[in-house]
């Protein structure tokens, strides 16, 4: 009620309000009211990213990269995206941090510490590919809203931690465990401490699978604080948004986990195909599970210009959620013909493979595209076009292209 | 008859102070329901309140556009900014494109999930607003390179 009237005194512009002590988080309303640019610190010094990334969000922190940034074979933190919930915790205790496995379907629920996950069990390394579910959000018609990504949502770094399975082992789970639900120190941006921003998870099985983590590390150093110092849950292959950050418990349910972003449309896709713009009701809405193929360019830029009878080399790379790339191929004819690239075996499962070609030439001056398709080892490929539209936005995969010219 | 008269006004009086008796109680109880309930009350503490000048809504536009937020300047710009910027970027608004029936399901959506609070009689100016200047653009299938930066790429 106060902070109504405090609402509609403020639009009168320059109102005092009273503040009452009942109002929950009054203290930081003022806060909005700063010009957000000095408000904000600056991104990229704060999480150490490359000032070529773009901020799509500040509040929440929410950050991309463009293709160009993830040549690298293992992304380096500065060009990995941030695709933040909520806020990031504050005054982060590494020697409290402590790790509960609870729920309906565990034998009796546990509490270790940080030094005991990481001295109790054995410790494991694997490049895992984490793309935002949204990535390439930004195309689809007519729009769906929340962050509207390009392309640059996807990452694919080294992570070390612990089997989730092994944990699991130790605590016993019984039967009927169903799901996991990871819970994390991360604030709702109402900063109303009921509320979680994020509650992710996956069914038992995915859990359970060899390179499903709970990391500490990130490219052999302390995950950076942005994505989820000091434990990371990471499953590869699926929506990064099950990779909970920041993860202080983690429920064994014997139902589908129905945390924040589980139910309602998050994360979601109409179970079955709908047109454009079609109204889905929730219960018609089915959770994501592996994440589809997909490839980018890396090299070169988009806009790069050559001299006529000059070769080009293209590199990049592709990826098929819980499924292999078994063929690659690039076209310079809007799709009209195809010519294969080499692609190369995945470090590990769930890790992107690197592709490259070498056109040899354009058979006239002028502007060209350069489109790339990847095809997964079940024999589905990229579409040219969007892929069937969704009221959230989820899953393009349509093929990546970058512009050339010959002159 | 007089000592019927006085035994009479006897049983008045002790009536009435009966009456009073039970009111009193009934006062009493009243009381300390009240203050059981709102335990506030008996606290004498001062206001504690805090005088917080907003700020006019920084008035600096620069080419139609709010320089602080990056929103659109036009009608309903100083309600969407105290409004819709309190738990998320302007940068959330102003990267979507939604109809006016998409804005009003998203604010509902926000009030029924994210602690926004009831918009009153300004959400009729915050929906016009977003529905104005931040409208869907007919996309199709697939869009056209735009924005390409040529360069030289030397072999």
């Amino acid at each position: 009620m106060k902070r109504r009237s405090f609402i509609s005194k403020g639009t009168l512009g320059t109102f005092s309000a009273i503040l009452g002590t009942d109002i929950v988080f009054g203290n930081t309303i003022p806060l909005g009211y700063k010009p957000l640019a000095l408000q904000d610190p600056d991104p990229f010094k704060l999480f150490q990213k490359d000032s070529d990334m773009t901020v799509l969000n500040n509040k929440p922190w929410n950050i991309e990269a463009k293709a160009h940034l993830l040549d690298d074979k293992i992304t380096p933190n500065k060009f990995m995206f941030i695709r933040n919930n909520g806020l990031i915790p504050e005054n982060i205790d590494v020697n409290k941090w402590s790790l509960t496995i609870d729920g309906e379907s565990v034998q009796k629920s546990k509490t270790y510490s940080l030094s005991e996950l990481k001295s109790k069990f054995q410790q494991h390394t694997y490049q895992l590919t984490l793309e935002c579910g949204g990535n390439g959000r930004s195309e689809f018609n007519p729009p769906a809203k929340g962050n509207q990504w390009t392309i640059g949502a996807v990452s694919c770094a080294n992570w070390t931690g612990i089997r989730l399975r092994d944990v699991l082992e130790d605590v016993g789970i019984k039967n009927d465990a169903v799901y996991i639900g990871y819970h994390a120190a991360d604030i709702h941006l109402s900063r109303n401490p009921e509320k979680e921003p994020i509650s992710r998870g996956v069914p038992i099985a995915k859990a359970q699978q060899d390179e499903t983590l709970l990391a500490f590390k990130m490219n052999g150093e302390d995950i950076p604080l942005a994505h989820g110092y000091p434990l990371r849950l990471v499953s590869g292959g699926w929506p990064a948004s099950t990779s909970g950050k920041w993860v202080n418990r983690i429920s064994i349910r014997n139902k589908e986990h129905d945390g924040a972003k589980m139910t309602g449309t998050s994360y979601r896709v109409p179970c079955e195909p709908v047109a454009p713009g079609e109204k889905v009701a929730d219960e018609d809405m089915c959770i994501i599970e592996s994440m589809p193929v997909k490839s980018l360019i890396t090299y070169p830029k988009s806009g790069a210009m050559i001299k006529e009878g000059q070769s080009l080399n293209i590199r990049g790379h592709a990826w098929a959620g819980e499924l292999e790339v078994s063929k690659m191929e690039y076209s310079i004819d809007f799709g009209s013909t195809w010519n294969s690239c080499t692609i190369e075996k995945p470090v590990n499962r769930l890790a992107w493979q690197h592709f490259s070609a070498k056109i040899s030439g354009f058979p006239k001056k002028g502007y060209y595209e350069v489109w790339a398709r990847a095809t997964d080892s079940q024999g589905t490929g990229q579409p040219m076009l969007l892929p069937g539209w969704n009221p959230k936005g989820y899953l393009n995969n349509a093929c990546h292209r970058i512009a050339i010219k010959v002159v | 008859m007089s000592s019927e008269n006085e035994f009479k006004q006897q049983v008045r009086s002790l009536y009435q102070k009966l009456i009073a008796a039970f009111g009193l109680i009934a006062i009493a109880v009243f009381a300390f329901i009240y203050v059981a309930l709102n335990p506030s009350v008996l606290q004498n503490k001062p206001e504690e309140t805090a005088i917080i000048t907003i700020p006019e809504v920084e008035g600096k536009i620069e080419n139609g556009i709010h320089v602080a937020t990056g929103f659109i300047d036009g009608t309903g710009l100083t309600e969407v900014i105290q409004n819709c910027t309190n738990c998320h970027s302007a940068k959330l608004v102003t990267q979507n494109r939604m109809t006016k029936e998409g804005w009003v399901a998203t604010i509902r959506w926000m009030q029924e999930t994210q602690n926004l609070w009831d918009l009153g009689n300004q959400e009729e100016a915050i929906v016009n607003y977003l529905a104005t200047n931040y409208a869907p653009q007919k996309k199709g299938r697939r869009e056209v390179l735009t924005d390409i930066e040529w360069y030289p790429l030397e072999k």
